[in-house]
């Protein structure tokens, strides 16, 4: 089995930032793996602007944040970065196997940084009722869909949830010529950045319907319309509160958990809550010498934050090979 | 008049009082820098915002290449410039910040591209 000093998995902003910092801090052979056939991970598919005020202090889009840190990778000839390259196993002796196109290889490291990032909460786990046609996406999926892929997810769209994925994406399938008619939040007050519900709602005329949720959706083939109540203090319906919106697309925001299957094989201690590693410290797990930092040790609003500690990651990684020589 | 805003320039969200007279702001309290003071004047007598987008990419490594105004446009303007941008075809590889469309709808921004994408 091949050795490496140290394995990074994932080539986001988590997974870049970690492996620019553990070669600041002397690591000299680093081999990062990213699943995707471009590093730059979620930052990809987020074109907006609104990242590296506080790292770069700068105004930039999510595409141009990653293309600074990957430009920063690739004058770093000490860190191998294998694309397309797929993690399924990993134990407590930091031993790594992941699948390439036509290949399957195994690595033995003497550290290990996590930096696996978040997948977005379902309609199932918002439970929401009615039945089970197309036209339901998670708002990031629209996000990649629209940004990537180029194909409108759909024409007349209510969002669930007023984090700031969902906010952005009100805009982003306005922009693109599709009708947003509502954005429906359960809790009293949105989870998104306020700037975002100026910039991204207001701006559009986009109503926001706090205290509310989609009690049922409707459709056969295809999403026709949604039921939305207003819910009191302890998130019940109030009779008499509901009325129908009809749309072809409901689009649910309701929230990130960290990716963390693959430390959970390793056997290490998860919080099962958060989904997150229980940790007496940042970035740190039970198993010593395995790291985790970015969205997976915990969810972060902004990139910038995810940066810093993942430089973090990177630099504590560094100090626990110098102390293991 | 006294109007209230929110700061749009960073996560802080500033609450801003504003102070108009005969449409020009007069009087800026409840930011926390100075760019609420830039974008209060500018939200009352010009709001404008940076548009981002995609633009469909021919025979590039990617199918749509991300793009944004170098500087905000005018708010009025931004359904119009979002349509005009569906009939851009980028055909050449493409570095961050390579101008797509100078002088955008004659804007004075111009539109570039974000994202570094390769000739296939």
């Amino acid at each position: 089995m091949i050795e490496r000093d140290l394995v990074i998995v994932g080539g986001g902003p988590a997974g870049m930032a970690a492996a620019v910092s553990a070669h600041e801090n002397g690591v000299k052979d680093i081999l990062l793996l990213e699943r995707d056939q471009f590093l730059g991970g979620i930052l990809n598919q987020c074109i907006h602007t609104g990242f590296g005020l506080n790292y770069f202090k700068e105004i930039l889009t999510g595409p141009e944040f990653a293309d600074r840190f990957i430009k920063k990778i690739d004058d770093i000839k000490d860190i191998e970065v294998s694309l397309k390259s797929f993690v399924i196993k990993l134990n407590n002796n930091l031993e790594i196997t992941y699948l390439k196109p036509g290949e399957m290889n195994e690595v033995k490291a003497k550290a290990v940084i996590m930096a696996t990032g978040c997948r977005e909460r379902t309609r199932e786990m918002a439970h929401i009722a009615g039945t089970r046609p197309s036209g339901i996406f998670s708002a990031g999926l629209a996000q990649k869909l629209i940004n990537v892929e180029g194909l409108l997810a759909g024409n007349e769209v209510v969002v669930v949830g007023s984090g700031d994925i969902g906010l952005i994406m009100a805009r982003r399938m306005t922009l693109e010529g599709a009708k947003v008619k509502a954005v429906i939040e359960i809790q009293k007050q949105s989870k998104g950045l306020v700037r975002n519900i100026v910039q991204c709602l207001d701006d559009f005329g986009i109503p926001l319907y706090l205290s509310h949720k989609i009690s049922r959706i409707y459709g056969q083939d295809r999403v026709n319309k949604v039921d939305v109540v207003k819910v009191d203090d302890k998130y019940n319906e109030i009779p008499g509160t509901k009325f129908e919106i009809s749309c072809d697309t409901v689009l649910i925001s309701a929230g990130l958990i960290p990716e963390n299957e693959l430390i959970e094989m390793a056997g290490v201690e998860i919080d099962r809550k958060t989904n997150t590693p229980v940790a007496t410290d940042k970035n740190k797990t039970s198993i010593e010498g395995l790291f985790v930092c970015g969205n997976a040790f915990q969810i972060y609003d902004l990139v910038d934050s995810v940066a810093r500690d993942s430089i973090l990651a990177g630099k504590m990684a560094a100090e626990y090979l110098k102390d293991k020589k | 008049m006294r109007k209230e805003f929110i700061c749009i320039e960073c996560p802080n969200s500033c609450k801003l009082v504003v102070d108009i007279e005969n449409d020009k702001v007069v009087n800026v309290t409840g930011n926390k820098c100075k760019k609420g003071e830039t974008y209060a004047k500018c939200e009352v007598e010009n709001p404008s915002r940076v548009l981002t987008s995609i633009v469909l990419a021919e025979g590039l490594e990617i199918k749509m290449v991300p793009v944004r105004t170098n500087k905000p446009i005018a708010k009025k303007l931004i359904l119009t410039a979002a349509e005009e941008i569906k009939k851009i075809r980028i055909n050449n590889s493409v570095k961050v910040g390579d101008i797509i469309v100078p002088d955008f709808l004659n804007t004075g921004a111009d539109l570039v591209a974000t994202r570094e994408v390769r000739n296939e």
